[in-house]
């Protein structure tokens, strides 16, 4: 059955999924569209840097669009969702929440490109494979809402692919450093796949696929490129740094949201 | 009748970053009703972190409100139907034409990858130099045939 808004208000059980589930599809655009514009200026030419900014523009827009589905299903202001929740309360992959590199984007920052083409691509395909799942997700607002995404998502998957085929077969202190950020990405990809404790609910509710499916389809997805690049990748991905589902994270996290969050919680009651 | 001086008020707020073409022209209205309660509008966003929704919005709401017989008037934005981008009329695309920006390309080909002809001298020796481009819907090109970079609005498609 398909459930509109009134229908999930009436079902205590199907709606705390459904907000479990928005958390995290949320939180994983909001942090990922945040580290994308510390990189504004720094990336490695300026066709690069408008492409990367109006990706991470379209993400922080998904984003706002999983906080509003949130707001309507009574998890609070939108803007408070974003910008006050204490880490231990963000659902979010910690493999997203990792900084971009040594420094800050004001000072001295040696940020690693090849990481972020690394997460940003493994991260698209997951989107991708999710969003397929979720337009035919039991609640409709969310089915809608995947629709919409996708046309967005079918240009950034597009743009992270064009980058990593390229860097990957470039040889040299390219590829190097492309299999480095590679076993970086692979040891927390789990987290992405992961969809916490209520897991089960989302997949019984027909809200989601099973984490076992979304992790199928990212590898056969992934296949023909990893094919043709003769990458090695493992057998099973890994969870090292914990389950960001869980409210687990790093102090990454933490530092990111002191900086974001500052100017709102300055005021939070002033308008803009 | 009071639907046509809400269509005629609409048709004035235009993109506000594109003054040429009208959000009825870019195909962003899907519903206008007219209640008792007030006049409530649907709109479709183009992308959904195009920072001119709010903007867009507002104008709407001004422009509506300025019409005597109107009280109260609510603007939504909504997700279903997608906006694509094969909603904008042909006003529509000669009006983005008239700024210097190729229509939507109505083709895509399998690869994915699409032409837009340059909107200066209607060339179709044009090359693309980035998807991504000022703003969330446009991509730069360059006409080989005038030597002038243009912009293009993207193609999107429930079938990507």
């Amino acid at each position: 059955m398909r459930y509109a808004l009134e229908d999930a208000m009436k079902n205590e059980a199907y709606r705390d999924a459904a907000v479990e589930l928005l958390f995290q599809l949320a939180d994983d655009d909001f942090i990922l569209a945040y580290r994308g514009s510390e990189w504004l200026g720094l990336a490695p030419h300026i066709e690069e840097d408008v492409a990367f900014s109006s990706i991470s523009q379209d993400t922080m827009g998904h984003a706002a669009m999983f906080y509003q589905l949130l707001h309507e299903l009574g998890a609070g202001d939108p803007d408070e969702l974003a910008h006050a929740r204490p880490a231990s309360d963000r659902k979010n992959a910690i493999l997203l929440e990792k900084v971009n590199g040594p420094g800050t984007y004001l000072t001295e920052p040696h940020y690693d490109w090849a990481f972020a083409v690394v997460r940003n691509y493994f991260y698209a395909q997951a989107k991708k494979v999710k969003i397929e799942s979720l337009k035919n997700s039991s609640y409709q607002p969310l089915a809608e809402a995947a629709v919409k995404v996708n046309m967005e998502l079918y240009y950034h998957l597009l743009h992270w692919k064009t980058w990593f085929s390229q860097l990957v077969s470039a040889g040299g202190e390219a590829t190097t450093r492309m299999e480095t950020a590679m076993e970086t990405a692979f040891g927390d990809l789990d987290g992405l796949f992961s969809l916490g404790q209520k897991g089960a609910e989302m997949v019984k509710h027909n809200l989601i696929e099973s984490e076992d499916d979304l992790r199928k389809r990212w590898v056969q997805a992934m296949s023909p490129v990893v094919a043709s690049l003769d990458i090695n990748m493992p057998e099973k991905f890994g969870m090292k740094s914990g389950n960001g589902r869980d409210g687990v994270h790093s102090s990454d996290l933490q530092s990111a949201l002191d900086t974001l969050g500052e100017v709102y919680n300055f005021d939070p009651a002033a308008s803009w | 009748m009071l639907r046509d001086k809400i269509i005629e008020a609409l048709q004035t707020v235009k993109d506000p970053e594109i003054d040429s073409v009208s959000i009825i022209e870019l195909g962003m209205v899907e519903e206008v009703e007219n209640t008792p309660n007030g006049v409530f509008i649907k709109l479709l966003p183009t992308f959904m972190g195009c920072p001119a929704l709010e903007i867009i919005k507002k104008n709407v709401v001004n422009a509506v409100t300025a019409i005597d017989e109107v009280q109260n008037v609510e603007v939504q934005f909504i997700y279903h139907p997608p906006w694509t981008s094969d909603r904008v009329s042909d006003i529509g695309r000669e009006r983005l034409k008239e700024f210097g920006i190729a229509p939507p390309p109505r083709h895509i080909a399998e690869t994915g990858e699409w032409q837009a002809d340059c909107p200066y001298c209607g060339s179709t020796y044009t090359t693309m130099e980035n998807l991504f481009g000022p703003t969330a819907c446009r991509s730069i090109l360059y006409c080989k045939s005038c030597k002038n970079p243009f912009e293009a609005m993207k193609p999107v498609s429930t079938l990507m």
